[in-house]
């Protein structure tokens, strides 16, 4: 039995919270290695991007709830996320129509644009922060848990309890419906394909008659749609905030790295990587050994090996190890 | 228009905006300006340096800048005998216990010949709860000494002048081992692992206690300058300030600021000179032909990845230098103000706008932008009263108005791709 209830406590405390926040950095990853692998370039404004999206979501969601429409049991952003990812998309087809496009026809050196999405990632930041200023802002209804600890606890007879967030649920979900979705495009539409031979020898692409212009456009508007989803999952797991959301970028881009920029089934495989290690590495694993060691065996402390405020260390070390044994990545990246 | 007058007349236009803000607003706000546009200046000059020079794509400002403050408190505060006998030793055997472990798995990997990685995880793990053990006993007694004013080990009490360099050296150490390990990556790699890095330093500044307190900050850091205090009590001082029609109070201060901008100019001067030898040096020559073609340069026998590495430590020193003098500005070690957009991204946006590869275009880009930085708050506040004053008192209007604070993210960033676009090399442009 106590076996059991070490399962428990570890599925509670790091299987469900590590999935869900995987498929969120998953999906942010996704933007990243897009970008990266259509634009060429890395986008330092992919987290505010998220944040933008997030945050029309947020508005539009206080909306629908003023005028007494909600989605029942699921959160009301679900009703409002088409109104986010249509904001976020005419955000980011005007930055690359007014700053992007330059360069891009300059043809100017990767390393310009991503000073260049610095440059972007002020002004996002800054409007985002202007519009609905620096503070938390939860935004989360509906039903919020699909089994709570208690209900598990008097079906299973265990000590332990399992509660399932619908969020968590939600989100992994989402996540699957949207890899699915882009999957499809790019493997069997036209335009997907495109965008693979544009990504994968842009000069042959060309002399194939591909609309490079196209293929640029299509891309923003998946990015626009990606970051909006991750930002929107990951606030309503747990809650919007500018500055996370600029944070989110070192895990995101870490995520992408460690899959192989480029690759978007690596960038999926680097989010749980990345989400696994932090959850697992910030753990307090005092209750699960306690249940699964024999009594003489039990740990006095935590056992946490780190504190949760060095999280970013984790899927740092993971990056420097990866980079340094396997420089393209696990699944064989882009290596300009 | 020739260079020179160029430069006369951009760093006249700096000196015109910090004198009409004396004249304007205050001396005191001018001089706070000041002050704080040469730190800029310096951590312009250093992130010039990796860019400008060579090419290097360090967004770890941050860290480095922070790092420095940190060498602040290490030198100049009083050493906490208490903690010291408390836990000190044991602190300090924990973390060479850690170093210890590092040299240990480096060798199991280096010397074994089978089974090197599960031996060298062995070492890793077992060495890692045995630090853990050492480490958290020290640490818990250290800071159980006097928690609500000390709770930490202290520093050497040394005189805080001498922070300076020593926050050099701490920040040019980190960026041995960072630029040993990240160099030979590509530059989006690089710009990654610095950011990781600076956050990294940041989050142990502000959760290891018995360093320097964490988000308790360190405050009355030692000065190199007199207080206001003993200025007002000193005969002479006030007869000299009543007789230049002053009051104590306001030249005390006044005269405060005067004396640090002065420490700040000369050590902006010694290092402006120092980089200008540099860049017009055969080895500044080499760095630029580093970073216009590295394929070439190490076909002409250059060692890249080695003149990378030593530009890049004496980058990350000068940042690190900056940090220690903003520190002691400040009197006082706050690490919850290190912020990425502030002391990392607002220099990248300094030496884009001053010209990127020219040392005088990085001083004026700091200076301006800090400049800019300051001002954009109260002018944004200004304009948004402007254009609200026709509409009726409402929620939109207060936030309108609460949302000033703002505006200065927006102004940068603008500014930045404004001049990127169409000035590419800044307002006094690489020679």
């Amino acid at each position: 039995m106590d076996l059991m209830n070490a399962i428990v406590a570890l599925t509670n405390f790091v299987l469900i919270p590590g999935i869900a926040y995987g498929s969120q950095l998953a999906i942010g990853a996704l933007g990243v290695t897009m970008v990266y692998g259509i634009l060429r370039f890395s986008n330092f404004a992919h987290g505010d991007t998220m944040a933008f999206g997030t945050m029309i979501t947020i508005l539009a969601t206080w909306g629908l709830q003023a005028a007494g429409i909600t989605a029942g049991p699921l959160p009301t952003a679900l009703l409002a996320l088409p109104i986010g990812i249509a904001a976020t998309a005419i955000l980011v087809l005007t930055t690359d129509r007014l700053v992007y496009r330059f360069y891009r026809e300059v043809r100017a050196k990767p390393v310009i644009l991503v000073i260049v999405s610095i440059g972007v990632m002020f002004v996002m930041n800054g409007i985002v922060r202007f519009v609905i200023g620096p503070d938390d802002q939860n935004f989360a209804d509906g039903e919020r848990f699909l089994v709570t600890a208690r209900e598990f606890k008097a079906w299973s007879g265990l000590e332990e309890g399992l509660a399932i967030k619908s969020t968590q649920v939600l989100t992994v979900v989402t996540a699957v419906i949207v890899v699915a979705l882009l999957f499809w495009f790019l493997n069997r539409t036209r335009t997907g394909k495109s965008m693979r031979a544009y990504s994968d020898n842009e000069d042959l692409a060309l002399l194939s008659g591909i609309n490079p212009e196209r293929v640029v456009l299509v891309t923003w508007l998946i990015v626009a749609a990606l970051a909006t989803v991750a930002g929107v999952l990951y606030g309503l797991d747990k809650s919007f905030k500018p500055f996370t959301y600029f944070q989110l970028l070192l895990p995101i881009f870490a995520a992408a790295i460690v899959g192989g920029l480029g690759s978007p089934l690596g960038a999926i495989a680097g989010g749980f990587v990345i989400a696994f290690s932090e959850v697992f590495v910030t753990y307090a694993w005092k209750k699960v050994l306690a249940y699964s060691l024999p009594e003489p065996l039990e740990p006095s402390g935590l056992v946490q090996l780190l504190s949760t405020d060095y999280k970013f260390a984790v899927s740092f070390i993971i990056l420097l190890v990866v980079l340094l044994f396997r420089p393209t990545g696990l699944f064989r990246g882009k290596s300009v | 228009m020739s260079d020179t007058t160029r430069k006369i007349g951009l760093f006249g236009l700096v000196a015109l905006l910090i004198l009409g803000t004396g004249i304007v607003q205050s001396w005191n706000s001018a001089l706070l300006i000041l002050n704080m546009g040469l730190i800029s200046a310096i951590m312009a000059l250093g992130l010039n340096l990796q860019w400008g020079f060579a090419g290097l794509f360090n967004v770890g400002v941050m860290g480095f800048v922070a790092l420095g403050g940190l060498a602040a408190v290490l030198v100049s505060m009083p050493p906490v005998p208490a903690a010291w006998s408390a836990g000190g030793l044991r602190v300090i055997l924990g973390l060479l216990a850690g170093a210890a472990v590092i040299v240990a798995a480096a060798q199991v990997v280096n010397r074994m010949k089978r089974f090197r990685i599960p031996a060298m995880i062995a070492v890793l793990v077992a060495g890692f709860f045995l630090y853990r053990w050492i480490f958290d006993g020290g640490v818990a007694a250290v800071e159980a000494v006097n928690p609500a004013s000390e709770g930490y080990l202290g520093g050497l009490g040394l005189p805080v002048l001498l922070a300076w360099p020593v926050g050099g050296l701490l920040a040019a150490g980190a960026a041995w081992i960072i630029g040993k390990t990240a160099l030979g990556l590509r530059s989006d790699y690089l710009a990654i692992a610095t950011l990781g890095i600076a956050e990294i330093v940041v989050a142990v500044m502000k959760n290891e206690d018995w360093l320097a307190r964490g988000v308790k900050n360190v405050s009355g850091l030692p000065r190199p300058v007199p207080y206001e205090i003993d200025l007002q009590n000193a005969p002479e001082f006030t007869e000299r300030a009543a007789s230049l029609g002053f009051d104590p109070v306001t030249a005390s201060t006044l005269w405060v600021k005067l004396l640090y901008a002065g420490l700040f100019a000369v050590v902006l001067a010694i290092l402006l000179i120092l980089a200008q030898r540099a860049l017009h040096s055969p080895w500044g020559r080499m760095m630029r032909a580093i970073r216009d073609n590295e394929t070439a340069a190490e076909a002409m026998g250059k060692d890249v990845t080695g003149r990378h590495l030593q530009i890049f430590i004496l980058g990350s020193a000068i940042c690190g230098i900056a940090g220690a003098m903003m520190t002691t500005l400040d009197g006082q070690l706050t690490p919850g103000t290190y912020q990425p957009l502030r002391f990392t991204f607002l220099i990248w946006v300094m030496v884009i706008v001053g010209g990127s590869g020219n040392n005088f275009g990085a001083v004026l880009g700091g200076m301006l932008i800090w400049f800019a930085w300051v001002q954009v708050e109260p002018l944004g506040r200004w304009l948004l009263e402007l254009l609200t004053s026709s509409m009726s008192e409402g929620p939109l209007k207060a936030h309108l108005l609460d949302s000033a604070a703002h505006m200065r993210l927006l102004t940068m960033g603008i500014l930045m791709l404004v001049v990127l676009r169409f000035s590419p090399r800044g307002l006094i442009p690489e020679r």
